[in-house]
């Protein structure tokens, strides 16, 4: 027995000791995990966030093995997908999970977002959050609008062709522009490579890079919550919010029965409606890309189709385009086009509640009539909602000048 | 006790939720419905599945490739020998280590065709089996056409109809309409479409070239997910686990919360 061993030190409590002196593993363990406090209150609609996280290491993960078998040729891709889905082993769920996850990624993402606009995550002192928050989405949007690309089916090239082209509606560069982002006169095998490239090198570094700094962000700032009182105003003598608990343990086990009950849809969907009757996969996807064959109909996936029929409701293309950009665009200023002091709908004015209720519903509208043909009526419908859509930006706006809500509670309200 | 309160709206908005996401898609699912035949085919049903590919391998796989579907594969799912395979069903390939590809070039059957005939392995993925099942069933007499035969679901289809020798030949009456006086006919419209008439019988009676077509319809809904079984199966057991799970991670939860208050 060595003379310097301590008794009731384990080799791991060692272990740990000799790495904390080189890297700070429990420091941050502490910062971030078991030291790190939040509302006790928070609800249904805080477990966006964790679910997104689950859903990138799901996208990460699926990713890495669908790129060992899928090859990015124009003659190759549509092939190699088919190739993966019955001669590598599993394959099939390698890229059902991938393919779900996609779709999964969007909507826990948007309910995340909703949540924000629910309790007024994006204010003061949460600003930065928000539109970090907002670069994840645009750099989301990005990854699944050039992966949709690499199956190589009719939907892949038409889709990717209709939205390429909409650069081509911005004066004088237009043209040019167009033909850089394809590297050809045309989407091509050229154009299918570099897809590949963005889809599993760039884009998802940024995105990974982006996630760390938007948890860093939020770790500076703490989580906003159902109430939009800022714990940090209420301490303990021990300096610990007296309205928060731990994320370690408190929210890593509540937050594991999310993922359990998320994990339960996502496997329905894998496992019994992998198409998601055509939304999830498209019907047209299945046949391979024609170059000579323009569909009938062309429709983004479902995610897109929000700003898609943005893009169809105005006659003028670089009207459309304008718009479809400044949709997105719009929801960087949120912090600041939302003048409200109180952050929480539970302590506003009937005024936000009904305009927020307008907003989801234009949203969700969009949405089902992107999917469908433009014409007629539905041109109609989506020029109302478009209309809706932007006006609750002006509204909100001029309407949080003067709001008059209820009062805030100086505690969270907690009924435990 | 709190947790209920948890777990109870929970539940209510898992429920609002999955309706949201789902109601789209019942108001997709209608329309041009009324020329579709239901398949009605089974692709846990064996039998049928090795009928159907020996249909389709007599009476497809001259123009129509299959060419994602691996021979082996083929026999493995569809429970055959490699004997049976090679004697029944592959007349190209050599070794059931290939895929089933045909013989005719692409450039020869668009000079012959007008275009080339599509590889069948996900046609019933991307046209539905009911449209598959229906296609082949609507072949009708058409002297206007290069093959003599029309589609009421492709009208002007290359494709001439294939089966005639087993279904027979059929002839499609459309209603006439009458605007002013003047009565107009309609021809290959699927609008003004009635009904068929047999007027010359088949080799097989309607009910036996029916479970032909669907036996057929049946190989190609294999072709295009032969996963499908394996998936159902394994979701279930997926599913049933993760709910075992949530019976601990719940308990857990329930646990560590327990003090706060």
């Amino acid at each position: 027995m060595s003379s310097v061993e301590v008794t009731g030190e384990s080799q791991g409590t060692r272990l740990l000791a000799w790495i904390d002196a080189r890297f700070p593993l429990s420091k941050m363990m502490r910062e971030h995990a078991t030291e790190y406090y939040a509302g006790k209150n928070f609800n249904f609609w805080y477990v966006f966030g964790v679910l997104a996280f689950v859903v990138l290491i799901i996208q990460l993960w699926t990713g890495i093995f669908l790129t060992m078998n899928y090859k990015p040729a124009a003659l190759d891709a549509f092939a190699s997908v088919e190739y993966i889905m019955r001669d590598v082993e599993w394959g099939w769920l390698i890229r059902y999970m991938h393919s779900t996850g996609a779709s999964a990624f969007f909507i826990v993402v948007y309910l995340h977002m909703f949540r924000a606009m629910l309790y007024g995550s994006y204010k003061n002192p949460r600003e930065l959050l928000w539109l970090i928050g907002m670069l994840i989405y645009v750099a989301l949007m990005a990854e699944g609008f050039l992966g949709y690309l690499l199956p190589w089916g009719q939907m892949s090239y038409w889709g990717a062709q209709v939205i390429i082209s909409l650069f081509g509606a911005i004066p004088v560069v237009g043209d040019p522009l167009v033909e850089w982002i394809r590297g050809d006169y045309n989407i091509s095998d050229i154009t299918l490579n570099r897809f590949f490239a963005l889809h599993v090198i760039a884009v998802p570094l940024a995105l990974v890079m982006l996630v760390v700094m938007h948890i860093l962000a939020l770790h500076e700032t703490g989580s906003n919550n159902p109430d939009g009182i800022e714990i940090k105003a209420n301490k303990g003598p021990d300096g610990i919010p007296l309205d928060g608990i731990a994320f370690h343990p408190f929210y890593t086990a509540k937050d594991l029965v999310a993922i359990i009950i998320f994990l339960i849809l996502f496997s329905a969907v894998i496992f019994f409606a992998p198409e998601m009757g055509g939304y999830f996969l498209e019907h047209a996807n299945f046949e391979p890309a024609n170059v000579l064959k323009t569909p009938e109909h062309i429709a983004p996936v479902w995610y897109f189709t929000p700003f898609y029929a943005i893009l169809r409701a105005i006659p003028d293309k670089l009207g459309g385009v304008v718009l479809m950009g400044g949709a997105i665009i719009v929801l960087f200023f949120l912090p600041w086009i939302d003048r409200s002091k109180v952050k929480s709908i539970r302590y506003r004015g009937w005024g936000y509640k009904g305009a927020l209720a307008v907003f989801s519903l234009s949203f969700l509208v969009l949405g089902v009539l992107g999917t469908l043909p433009a014409e007629g009526v539905y041109t109609t419908l989506a020029r109302i909602f478009t209309f809706l859509y932007f006006g609750f930006f002006v509204y909100l706006y001029i309407y949080t000048g003067s709001e008059k809500g209820k009062p805030v509670p100086e505690r969270l309200t907690y009924h435990g | 006790m709190m947790n209920n309160k948890f777990i109870k709206p929970v539940a209510l908005k898992i429920v609002a939720f999955a309706i949201i996401l789902i109601a789209p898609l019942y108001a997709s699912a209608s329309g041009g419905g009324a020329l579709l035949q239901h398949a009605g085919n089974d692709v846990a049903d064996v039998a049928s599945l090795q009928r159907g590919a020996r249909n389709f391998v007599n009476y497809c796989m001259g123009c129509h490739s299959a060419k994602y579907i691996r021979f082996s594969k083929l026999r493995d799912d569809l429970q055959l020998s490699d004997d049976q395979v090679q004697e029944n069903l592959m007349f190209g390939a050599k070794t059931s280590d290939e895929l089933m590809e045909i013989s005719m070039a692409p450039a020869d059957a668009e000079r012959w065709f007008g275009q080339t005939p599509p590889d069948l392995t996900l046609i019933a993925r991307s046209r539905g089996t009911d449209w598959v099942y229906s296609f082949l069933k609507s072949f009708y007499l058409d002297d206007r056409t290069a093959t003599g035969t029309n589609n009421l679901l492709l009208p002007g289809a290359s494709m001439p109809n294939v089966l005639w020798a087993l279904q027979g030949q059929q002839e499609a009456v459309f209603h006439t309409t009458e605007k002013d006086g003047v009565v107009t006919e309609h021809f290959a419209e699927a609008s003004y479409f009635e009904a068929f008439e047999l007027v010359e019988p088949g080799a097989m009676s309607p009910e036996a070239f029916d479970q032909f077509v669907r036996d057929l319809v049946n190989f190609l809904d294999w072709a295009g997910t032969p996963e499908q079984l394996e998936r159902q199966r394994l979701g279930i057991w997926v599913i049933l686990f993760l709910f075992v799970f949530l019976i601990f991670a719940y308990l857990l939860k329930v646990d560590v919360w327990k003090d706060v208050k």
